[in-house]
């Protein structure tokens, strides 16, 4: 390997490496400065340096290709991905910042891991092997697995961070089991060759292997049945971690399965079409009907993003150019609903601390018309009423769907987010027309900002999804 | 000016109704009134600018629905025939307007009243200026919608709220016929437009049926109903006549107008006497070139029409609630103007209905007038001798009786000299209508001679039950409580004055406006719009010459007089033989050219016709004065005997009965069993709180399943990853 590759492969890894370079830096930082003030300093530093990472993939790496004999890719999606995953770790972590401190939590370990976390997401989005993939998904859910159990004086949250851990490692048990599998019938980890072995012929072999696969990423985008975990760990863990789990590692983990599915084992998509099918379904059933008698806000959110999921998977299953768009525009509209959410639910604070009841919500427009505006906002929009910008997403996914002739899964897919739509109304009608008298104390200026912003986003991105919903059209329309 | 006479009651009613609460009760009176009396006034000018100078014009407002060929507008159809309409409604409305400032002063609703009056308004002129049938249905529906709201204006009345429904349900009957003659017109001619249809109709044009590509003369058309074929033209007649008996309140259709009397009595003479119920006949004129042509359905309007003149007369003979007299006595009047029209009098059917306007106006404020100065009694048994207190009332509705009942002197030849000729309003339009009743029998018409002697017997009850009227309530001994009778008072001025301006009309519109409707004016005032009828062509066929319109009506009422000439051709081969017989009118023909001969002798009737309604109205009157003022008492001993012929007639001849039997019955019953069975157990129990109920259940069962144990996490997990890969084996397999 010549100094002039390494440094080509290199160019593609910048974003990588900035976030591990700077990870390791902050440590040290925080590890020997002293007082209130490092904490502040690391955090800002963090990010600056989340954000950096995701407009450094978007402006820094000008080329597009594979490093390092193909075990890792730098293309079109990966760069998408990283623009979002690094900007919404940023938001998540601004949200985190008046939480920690509020809350007495404020350690630099915090900014660490979420960067560490996020170099591991940055990884899996650019996985172009079984082994850089595992890689990837290992460094982030191990990061994640820490935050979970951040507070550790919360039993709860401690047990959140045990479950996780324990349902993770089972996960991950199934995704090397699968790996396995796979590189034994195919006889490679890459997946440039792992594609050229499925073009030769499916075997029962790659098949079992691949639904293992499938089984341990379905776990960390918190796919029925694999989605048990989901409910117990957005409740228990603080909700800054829950606000980040629910949309960056959900991110990185859905490009991740859509990338697997799609690229080696492409020529396979009768074969695993079905079994993401089921999974889709399973998730959005569940998802919608599981948050039906939910009392808690963090849990609702939970079976939301299970439901979710499902959604994304439709899109998946479609396995078309324009499935893919649907994906991307999908989920880039659901972490805006989300995080916008989860600032809501960080302004939920009375002089006592947080409260997390739905109840709590009670008639809150009334007086806090701006939240209550907000949540209304952003609930329509992950709910997919019109004409909130999560409706246009569920009607691309929908779209995508019934353009692959899945005319059942899109059928189901509308009717379980009418299942859906009861409980986001559920919360609105709350906000709305319910007696209460919970009074909030102010939120932070950073978490009002991103409440207020995200809800506005729901209407203010009507133009931009209408241009790319138009676009996809005409891109699916060609492939018809 | 047009523009200003339609929408500014629109405009006003919008304002009254929504800023109502805002701008207080005299505001909103004082927007309303004044809108409708500058329409009132602008109506006059139109009125003189269209009769006298001949002005039509249509204004075109803006395009309405575009839909494949349907292509419908929004139009003011400014005519001779929607000019005289536009007088009469806005006179009266804007007389009842101003009555209803002291009729309601201690209504604490009185700007929602004023709205609604003036919606009322709106959609009656908006009904009369259409070009179209659709505009013209709006309007149908808009007077209907205003009539069930003011109906029930006092909607804290069961009485009342049970009236406003019955109006509604009732006239849903009879528009539903209009509306299906509207299909039918649309799916013959491909357009529903006045002009485009009746051209079609009189030149019988070509035109292709919807649903078949043969192109067929209009007037050999058929549509199919049922499974039967009908000639198009009888069927859209007749279709069209159904929508007109429910709103005119003609035979089987009529149970509501009686019971709408629950309203303020302002809105009885308004909607349920001068305007809304015309709409009928407005309807029935405004297509005469469709029943010219449509023997058989005309023949059923004359019919339904007579015997709606007599079975009101007979029922308001022994109703003792003083509205429900004058309520029957319109319905009877109606009566009157169908069987004309259907008889082909058009101009004697429009003029009876614009006299009407004014007496019957004056008669149902005039009762007003009694309700409100006796504090809300409207029981005629306990009234009497109140022409003491209320001398003004008394002599206003004496005029308004003398007007009903038609009284006048015929002329006759008395030592050489031509005396008589003259009596008020009714006298001239009624008796013309009898009249001619009689000539078109003589001519050979269908009913003709049967709708002449209803009409006579018909006047000889409206006199009797007019007069008993006028008797129980002014004359004899007051029967109620003494106090009310000493506080019985005339009404101020504000009541008082559209009274005196209507009893003006009330005896003079007759006189005045004779030779313009149906005499020797009649060619010139009618225009295009009307044929100027037989008495005209027939006494008059000189004056024929100055018709100033354009004119197939003018050279052919000369050349063979008939209106149906310009199809004498079909006429000669299918139309001959109809019962309506053109050969009838070809009599006419004869009679009119004998009439020049002899100068105006040809067409006059008999000289026992002219004094029949003569003698009828004052046998009516003596009746009544033996009954109910020499043998006082009389009257109520009859009641109370309770004889089968009285009970038959104080029941209204047991119509509310058959039709609760019949229909209310039978639509509880299956309202009943859609409700409870079909909405209650198999709509909601298996859709919206089946699905709920099974949703939460399900709900709470998953939540269960998320029992906290890290073990039954990872069992799901597996039993998962086992699952999965079954499906995809087996879903290999089956590839």
């Amino acid at each position: 390997m010549t100094a002039d590759m390494l440094s080509q492969d290199l160019s593609l890894l910048i974003p990588e490496l900035l976030l591990a370079g700077g990870a390791m830096a902050l440590l040290m930082l925080g590890v020997f400065m002293k007082g209130e003030g490092a904490n502040k300093l690391v955090q800002w530093l963090a990010v600056v340096l989340l954000a950096g990472a995701g407009l450094a993939s978007l402006f820094l790496v000008t080329g597009e290709g594979q490093a390092f004999d193909g075990g890792f890719i730098f293309d079109g999606l990966a760069r998408f991905s990283k623009v979002a995953i690094g900007v919404v770790a940023a938001i998540a972590l601004l949200l985190a910042m008046p939480y920690l401190k509020a809350e007495k939590l404020g350690k630099i370990e915090y900014s660490v891991l979420m960067t560490l976390a996020v170099t591991g997401m940055f990884m899996m989005v650019s996985a172009n092997d079984l082994i850089s993939m595992y890689m990837g998904i290992e460094l982030q859910s191990l990061s994640l697995y820490v935050l979970a159990a951040f507070n550790r004086d919360s039993l709860r949250a401690s047990e959140a961070g045990l479950k996780y851990f324990v349902l993770g490692a089972l996960s991950s048990g199934l995704l090397l089991y699968g790996s396995s599998l796979v590189y034994g019938f195919a006889g490679a980890t890459g997946f440039n060759e792992i594609a050229i072995a499925v073009q030769s012929g499916p075997s029962v072999g790659l098949t079992f292997g691949l639904v293992f696969v499938i089984c341990g990423l379905a776990f960390k985008v918190s796919a029925a049945p694999f989605h048990m975990w989901t409910p117990d760990v957005y409740e228990g863990a603080p909700t800054p971690v829950t606000a980040f789990f629910a949309t960056a590692p959900k991110m990185a983990a859905i490009v991740l399965l859509a990338r697997v599915l799609i690229e080696p084992f492409g020529g396979m998509v009768e074969q695993w079409r079905d079994v993401i099918w089921i999974v889709a379904v399973l998730s959005m059933g569940i998802g919608a009907f599981g948050a039906l008698t939910q009392t808690n806000i963090k849990r609702l959110m939970a079976y939301s993003s299970i439901s979710n999921m499902g959604y994304a998977l439709v899109a998946i299953a479609s396995a078309s150019q324009t499935g893919l768009w649907a994906l991307l525009v999908y989920m880039i509209l659901y972490m805006i609903g989300v995080i916008g959410s989860f600032g809501a639910i960080l302004s939920m604070r009375t002089r006592e601390g947080m409260v997390e009841q739905i109840s709590d919500l009670a008639g809150i427009a009334q007086r806090n018309p701006g939240l209550g505006w907000s949540i209304t906002a952003l609930m329509f929009s992950i709910g997919g009423l019109p004409f909130m910008v999560g409706f246009f997403g569920k009607f691309f996914v929908v779209f995508a769907a019934v353009q692959e002739g899945m005319l059942i899964l899109a059928v189901l897919a509308v009717l379980f987010s009418v299942v859906g739509a009861a409980y986001y109304l559920r919360v609105v009608k709350t906000v709305w027309f319910d007696e209460g008298e919970v009074e909030f104390v102010p939120a932070a200026v950073s978490v009002y900002w991103v409440t207020r912003l995200a809800g506005l986003a729901t209407v203010l991105l009507l133009p931009v999804i209408g241009w790319l919903v138009f676009r996809a059209y005409s891109v699916g329309l060609a492939t018809l | 000016m047009a523009p200003i006479i339609v929408f500014g009651p629109l405009l006003a009613s919008a304002f009254a109704g929504l800023f109502g609460n805002y701008i207080g009760h005299r505001a909103a009176q004082i927007v309303t009134t004044a809108t409708v009396v500058l329409s009132a006034i602008l109506s006059w000018i139109v009125f003189f600018d269209v009769t006298m100078g001949g002005n039509t014009y249509t204004i075109q407002v803006l395009q309405w629905m575009s839909v494949g060929d349907f292509d419908v507008s929004w139009a003011i159809k400014i005519d001779n025939l929607s000019a005289v309409m536009l007088v009469v409604v806005n006179t009266v409305s804007s007389l009842v307007h101003i009555y209803s400032w002291g009729y309601m002063s201690h209504d604490p609703h009185r700007a929602r009243f004023f709205s609604y009056l003036s919606l009322f308004t709106f959609a009656m002129l908006a009904l009369v200026t259409a070009d179209n049938f659709l505009q013209l249905f709006f309007g149908w529906e808009g007077v209907g919608l205003a009539s069930y709201l003011l109906i029930g204006f006092w909607y804290k009345k069961k009485s009342a709220n049970d009236a406003a429904i019955k109006a509604f349900v009732t006239n849903r009957v009879g528009d539903f016929g209009f509306a299906l003659g509207i299909m039918a017109i649309f799916s013959v001619f491909g357009s529903v437009n006045f002009e485009t249809v009746f051209s079609a109709i009189s030149n019988n044009e070509l035109v292709t049926v919807a649903g078949s590509t043969l192109a067929v003369p209009a007037q050999d058309a058929a549509l199919s109903f049922f499974g039967m074929s009908f000639n198009a033209i009888e069927l859209i007649a007749f279709l069209l006549f159904i929508g007109a008996m429910g709103k005119s309140a003609q035979f089987f259709l009529h149970v509501w107008l009686p019971d709408a009397m629950e309203g303020p009595t302002p809105v009885s003479a308004l909607i349920h006497a001068a305007t809304m119920v015309t709409a009928g006949v407005f309807l029935v004129c405004r297509s005469f070139e469709i029943y010219e042509l449509a023997p058989a359905a005309s023949a059923v309007v004359t019919v339904i029409g007579a015997i709606t003149a007599l079975f009101a007369a007979t029922v308001g003979l022994a109703q003792n609630d003083i509205k429900r007299v004058v309520a029957y006595s319109t319905c009877s009047q109606l009566g009157y103007m169908f069987f004309a029209a259907g008889l082909g009098l058009y101009s004697a059917a429009m003029f009876h209905l614009f006299t009407h306007a004014f007496f019957k106006a004056l008669l149902f404020l005039g009762c007003g007038a009694v309700i409100h100065g006796l504090h809300d009694e409207q029981d005629m048994r306990k009234m009497g001798g109140l022409y003491k207190m209320m001398p003004m009332t008394w002599v206003l509705m004496l005029i308004g009786t003398l007007a009903l009942t038609g009284v006048g002197l015929p002329p006759f030849t008395l030592f050489g000299m031509e005396l008589g000729g003259f009596g008020f309003a009714g006298f001239y339009s009624k008796d013309m209508i009898i009249e001619e009743a009689f000539m078109m029998g003589q001519e050979g018409l269908f009913f003709g001679l049967p709708a002449f002697w209803i009409g006579v017997v018909a006047a000889l009850l409206t006199s009797f039950y007019s007069w008993r009227l006028i008797f129980m309530t002014f004359h004899g001994s007051f029967r109620g409580k003494q106090d009310d009778y000493d506080h019985a008072h005339d009404s101020n001025w504000v009541m008082t004055g559209p009274l005196v301006l209507l009893a003006i009309g009330a005896v003079f519109a007759g006189a005045f406006f004779k030779d313009s409707f149906v005499g020797k004016d009649a060619f010139n005032f009618w225009g295009d719009a009307l044929p100027a009828g037989p008495y005209a062509e027939g006494n008059y066929p000189e004056y024929a010459d100055g018709y100033p319109g354009t004119s197939e009506y003018a050279d052919v009422a000369h050349a063979t007089d008939d209106h149906a000439a310009p199809t004498s051709d079909a006429a000669s081969d299918d139309h001959a033989t109809d019962t309506h017989a053109d050969a009838g009118h070809g009599e006419a023909v004869a009679d009119a050219g004998h009439g020049d001969e002899e100068h105006h002798g040809g067409h006059h009737p008999p000289a026992w016709v002219l004094w029949a309604p003569f003698i009828v109205t004052w046998t009516g009157f003596f009746a009544a004065i033996w009954f109910y003022l020499v043998k006082e008492g009389m009257g109520a001993r009859i009641a109370a005997r309770g004889g089968p012929l009285h009970s038959f007639l104080s029941n209204k001849w047991y119509f509310d009965e058959i039709y609760h039997f019949i229909f209310v019955r039978g639509a509880k019953g299956l309202g009943d069993l859609f409700w409870k069975i079909g909405d209650v157990r198999i709509i909601d129990g298996w859709g919206p709180n089946g699905v709920a109920g099974t949703t939460l259940a399900f709900a709470k069962r998953m939540a269960k399943a998320q029992s906290g144990y890290l073990y039954h996490y990872a069992f799901v997990m597996l039993i998962g990853v086992v699952g999965l890969l079954l499906w995809a084996q087996v879903s290999a397999g089956g590839q």
